[in-house]
């Protein structure tokens, strides 16, 4: 008894010297649009994506304190930059998340920078992250605009849809996304025949689509988001816009805006993803964890990116024993993380995540054999080919060296 | 083939008929909006997400239960205009003896509510709703390809804003309401329940804000922000039709929408201030509106 004493102390006096010497805590923010027009692509959706990685990793068992925040940036710069800076310097953040809205994701990267602290994009799209604006604390997971309008462009003209027509929204977004498209599209030898720029909100777009159906090109491009695509999308099918042969393509489509429209509707439409729930084991099972704790809607892949992310953040931690900003930033972009959502991820010295995309098509309603059962992939875009090439972003991180 | 300003004759009518589907919507909102602001004296800031709520009862109605397009063109106007009955005794009601602004504050700030409340439960992305199988297809007109549920659209707006008229113009409750909303103490002295009927009107207005949102679940999208988006231009309509004028409101309702149609063709991105530019003129020129009576 004496002897199982002495050890069970010896023991416990072990495990507790272990503890206190690997003991690392850390607190992530997940910051994004919670109630708005993006909230169904990020929202609580990311947090409970976050909570997942957490547990997924076992953080506890690793030596971790992992602690999350979550706000609502409303969409606003202002509002996102001052909870960024309210969270670094009096709430003891290290590492924020997500960021909807290029806006308000820009806004929070400066912050970041002037506090060195971490920021991993997941929801916020401009390349301009890792362009001109790069930092050196930046990582830009899921997607940029780039890569969108790179992988539906070239894939769609190199499958011999040549001809395209835009409809644009008329601000900075809409022309940014309508820009890098009609470059991919003329390089890969296809032909823009024209746009039409629309007013943002618009509920109605029979005028446009019949401009475009006018213009007899063979796809038509949506440089707009949100309910704009949305309405676009709807309206496309009851004019038989498909149905008559000409593709759509969505510039910006996520699965929740697909859900939205509903198959017959939506079909046929082609997409660029980093994600898809229904994409092999590891993607479906994750999804099904997700579903169940969140009313059973799929995450979306800007939620996927967020439980990348911080599965590699904690595990780059872990293996440092320490969080600090630049040792972390360092591993990271030394590492090759085996995301089981996206693959294998490499992180480039701008801070771009370099992962495989995927060009999705909309089933039709007769193909789906479940709700959330709607792409079928079409090609899948190598790692090395889906994003912008290094040296062409301007980020002054690359000049440098 | 001709060209009108560089622009085929065929796609021009294309869209003059766009434009006329619009301006059904326009019409039917600004309609209910006229009969209320005649009648009450209210500016119905709700109108809108009344407009929207029609759009979700029909959603529920066929989510939940089953019930189709149809049903819902009934059941929709019915629902929405018994919520507006209940906002009218319990709220509205207490604002008519002030001035216009109250009304305005109270129902605007309803209308942010209604949509808060919708955009917690549903999203923001919005839920499909399917055209009715009767109505899906179209007919090729030769210089457009016409949807049949548009064209029905037309037809139903006409329908609706004939009947309103009618009622209004020729009927014996027509002529109470229009001499309640001249002078309410005298028809009241009559024998006239003058608060039943200012009620029931307020529920009737709100019923064909209702109907134009189930008129318009399947082509728009169905979204808790589906009604702000286009009060705003709803009112301007009733202002250049003149407050309160209802045979204002339908003629310009109609014609604003050839009016955007046409400015989809020559410079589209001016279509969303057009109608704002009219206003201006119009108040420039005639304060009362179109059709309106100066006071």
């Amino acid at each position: 008894m004496r002897t199982f004493a002495l050890l069970a102390g010896a023991a416990l006096a072990l495990v507790t010297a272990s503890a206190a010497e690997a003991q690392v805590s850390v607190k992530l923010g997940i910051l994004n649009d919670m109630s708005s027009l993006y909230a169904d692509i990020s929202g609580p959706g990311s947090v409970v994506a976050a909570r997942m990685a957490v547990e997924d990793f076992k953080a506890a068992e690793k030596g971790l304190k992992v602690d999350i925040v979550q706000a609502d940036h409303q969409n606003k710069p202002d509002v996102g930059s001052s909870i960024a800076r309210q969270w670094y310097d009096q709430d003891g953040v290290d590492v924020i998340f997500d960021v909807t809205t290029s806006s308000v994701a820009l806004a929070v990267s400066e912050v970041t920078r002037e506090k060195n602290k971490i920021f991993m994009i997941s929801g916020g799209g401009t390349s301009d992250l890792t362009g001109a604006k790069c930092t050196p604390n930046n990582v830009h997971w899921t997607y940029d605009t780039w890569a969108l309008a790179n992988g539906t462009g070239t894939a769609l003209t190199r499958q011999g849809k040549k001809t395209w027509y835009f409809l644009t929204a008329d601000y900075a977004f809409g022309a940014a996304l309508d820009r890098d498209t009609s470059e991919a599209v003329k390089k890969a030898g296809g032909q823009v025949l024209g746009s039409v720029k629309h007013p943002l909100n618009s509920p109605d777009f029979s005028s446009y689509l019949l401009q475009a159906q006018g213009s007899k090109a063979q796809v038509i491009g949506l440089a707009n988001a949100g309910a704009d695509t949305t309405n676009a999308i709807k309206q496309a099918g009851e004019f038989g816009i498909t149905q008559s042969g000409q593709a759509l393509a969505g510039l910006l489509v996520f699965a929740s805006d697909v859900k939205a429209l509903g198959l017959q509707a939506a079909q046929g439409l082609v997409l660029t993803e980093a994600f898809y729930w229904d994409q092999n084991d590891q993607t479906r099972e994750f999804s099904k964890r997700f579903a169940a704790k969140f009313d059973g809607k799929m995450p979306t892949s800007s939620q996927a990116g967020v439980y990348g992310s911080v599965l590699a953040y904690l595990q780059t931690v872990a293996a440092l024993k320490s969080k600090d900003s630049a040792a972390v930033m360092g591993k990271m972009k030394s590492t090759t993380f085996e995301d089981p959502l996206m693959g294998k991820v490499t992180i480039r010295q701008d801070g771009r995540a370099i992962h495989p995309m995927y060009l999705f098509e909309v089933k039709k309603p007769a193909e789906s054999k479940s709700p959330w059962d709607m792409y079928k992939t079409l090609a899948t875009i190598p790692a090395e080919e889906a994003f912008r090439p290094l040296a062409d972003g301007g980020c002054p991180l690359v000049n440098k060296s | 083939m001709f060209t009108i300003f560089g622009v085929p004759s065929a796609a021009l009518f294309g869209q003059l008929l766009l434009g006329l589907i619009n301006g059904s919507f326009y019409a039917i909102l600004s309609l209910g909006l006229a009969v209320i602001f005649g009648l009450l004296n209210i500016i119905n800031f709700t109108h809108g997400a009344q407009y929207m709520m029609g759009a979700f009862v029909a959603w529920m109605s066929l989510t939940y239960l089953g019930i189709g397009y149809w049903w819902a063109l009934l059941l929709a106007p019915i629902v929405v205009g018994a919520f507006g009955v209940l906002l009218e005794r319990v709220l509205i009601r207490r604002l008519y003896d002030l001035d216009h602004l109250y009304g305005l504050l109270l129902t605007f700030g309803l209308a942010l509510i209604i949509q808060g409340l919708f955009r917690n439960q549903y999203g923001v992305s919005g839920l499909p709703y399917g055209i009715p199988r009767e109505l899906t297809g179209g007919q090729n007109l030769g210089f457009m390809f016409l949807p049949n549920y548009r064209g029905w659209v037309i037809v139903a707006s006409l329908i609706v804003c004939l009947f309103t008229w009618f009622v209004i113009e020729t009927t014996k409750l027509g002529a109470y309401l229009r001499a309640a909303t001249e002078n309410p103490t005298l028809v009241q002295a009559f024998g006239v329940n003058v608060p039943l009927l200012i009620t029931l009107t307020y529920g009737f207005g709100v019923g064909l804000a209702a109907l134009a949102g189930v008129l318009a679940a399947p082509i728009y999208s169905v979204n808790p922000n589906m009604g702000a988006d286009l009060i705003i231009v709803v009112f301007a309509v009733v202002v250049i039709g003149g407050m309160g004028s209802i045979l204002g409101s339908v003629i310009t309702g109609f014609g604003l929408g050839l009016v955007e149609g046409l400015t989809k063709v020559f410079y589209p991105e001016a279509s969303a201030t057009v109608i704002f530019v009219i206003m201006v003129l119009v108040l420039l020129v005639k304060p009362a509106g179109l059709f309106g009576r100066t006071a």
